[in-house]
């Protein structure tokens, strides 16, 4: 159990997506222009994270990794080299199923999400995530709360960027550095800071 | 001659102009996170350039067969059958470079730039100039990841491709390395910059205010 929530911690603070691995830059950055949005991206991210890296685990695992069709006789048969395709297909429908399930059940989400929902088929932090969960050859359960902690920590750190971005009107900025030139060295200073959890989790 | 000049432009505006990391917000994940040194830098440039040619070529043959309702997923079946490929490729010849790059080769699929240019430009071209227009936006995300890598790996280490150009403290130089740049806050930074430098010399790039401050009202006395 310590274990678990030890993972927990390491994948949304000190591996954290966009500030330490440069993952999912593209939205971090696009969307962050308002605390608001920048929640719903981050809501949006934990339970796509959340769901996708355990259904891709047990795909991966089942179909794909070698020797998975050992019990078929056919114990050489190595399909890793499909895993890209079969995790971009896996995310894609998940996308969309949780897209058509919010629409249903709570238009009022649906509504709050707009554009963002499809656009998390091509956010780099979730198809990484299936990626580490390979190259880390995670338990079931391992990498069911990996997905969780990543989505929560990518959370945390799109809505700080958000909350700081409008802070900004206060702040009489260079017209070169206004808008994406700022947002790269505000992720700057907030990467220093998550570096420091890089430091706590050496310690102990 | 109207239409080289036209081919020339399409390959030319993404080199600064319209580059697509500094202006486009396309294809970052990937521009930060591969520049600690040069050699990861350029390989990266060079898969990167090689899939999104290959790829705006292949959707602009089929771009009449492709229904509109299921385009986005042909697209990312293409990109990525090209990305195993290339990932295949680096691992049976580059593997100590592969291992470097780590899930980065295989995250050129969601990697923004691709499907930005398939979707906004190969869609709608003939092969030639949709392909040039690829190769060039390959060419202007490469510049920017050398630039950055360039200068981590040369302040970081005092290395470039691996070779010695500063001679270091340690060794009886001059040099201490700045072991900051290794790390990731110094790439935000370096490409903070980089776009602020870019945006003054090309003022019509600046952006306007995200925010205006609330009118300040007097203060009761």
């Amino acid at each position: 159990m310590n274990d678990l929530w030890g993972l927990f911690v390491t994948a949304a603070f000190v591996d954290n997506m966009p500030l330490t691995l440069f993952l999912g830059l593209c939205t971090f950055l696009a969307l962050s222009k308002r605390p608001e949005a920048a929640l719903g991206l981050g809501v949006a991210m934990t339970g796509v994270l959340g769901v996708t890296v355990p259904l891709n685990h047990l795909i991966y695992q089942g179909l794909l990794a070698p020797g998975a069709w050992a019990w078929a006789g056919l114990p050489e048969l190595d399909l890793s080299y499909l895993s890209l395709i079969a995790f971009i297909g896996v995310i894609a429908a998940s996308v969309q199923f949780l897209e058509m399930v919010l629409d249903r059940f709570f238009p009022a989400i649906h509504a709050a999400f707009g554009v963002f929902l499809p656009l998390l088929t091509v956010q780099c932090a979730i198809l990484a995530g299936s990626l580490f969960m390979v190259e880390r050859s995670y338990t079931l359960a391992q990498s069911a709360v990996f997905g969780l902690g990543s989505g929560v920590g990518f959370a945390v750190a799109v809505a700080m960027l958000g909350a700081i971005r409008t802070r900004l009107a206060y702040a009489d900025l260079p017209d070169g550095l206004r808008g994406l030139g700022i947002a790269f060295v505000l992720a700057g200073l907030m990467s220093l800071g998550f570096a420091s959890f890089a430091q706590m989790a050496a310690a102990q | 001659m109207e239409k080289r000049t036209d081919l020339w432009g399409t390959l030319t505006d993404p080199l600064i102009r319209q580059n697509p990391v500094t202006l486009q917000i396309l294809g970052i994940c990937s521009a930060l996170a591969v520049t600690t040194t040069l050699a990861t830098a350029v390989t990266m440039s060079i898969s990167l350039t090689v899939v999104l040619t290959l790829a705006a070529g292949f959707v602009s043959v089929i771009r009449r067969h492709i229904p509109d309702t299921i385009r986005l997923i042909v697209q990312i079946v293409i990109v990525a059958s090209l990305v195993i490929v290339i990932d295949q490729i680096l691992q049976a010849y580059f593997a100590e470079i592969s291992r470097a790059l780590s899930v980065y080769v295989g995250l050129i699929t969601t990697n923004c730039l691709v499907l930005g240019r398939t979707e906004a430009f190969a869609r709608h071209h003939r092969p030639l100039p949709a392909m040039v227009d690829a190769f060039g936006n390959g060419l202007g995300y490469s510049l920017i990841l050398i630039v950055i890598g360039g200068l981590r790996e040369l302040f970081g280490k005092g290395e470039l491709f691996g070779i010695q150009v500063l001679p270091l403290a340690d060794a009886g130089g001059w040099f201490t390395p700045l072991s900051l740049m290794l790390l990731a806050p110094s790439a935000f930074f370096l490409l903070g910059l980089l776009v602020w430098a870019i945006r003054s010399l090309l003022p019509q790039q600046v952006e306007a205010r995200e925010h205006t401050p609330p009118l300040r009202t007097e203060p009761a006395e």
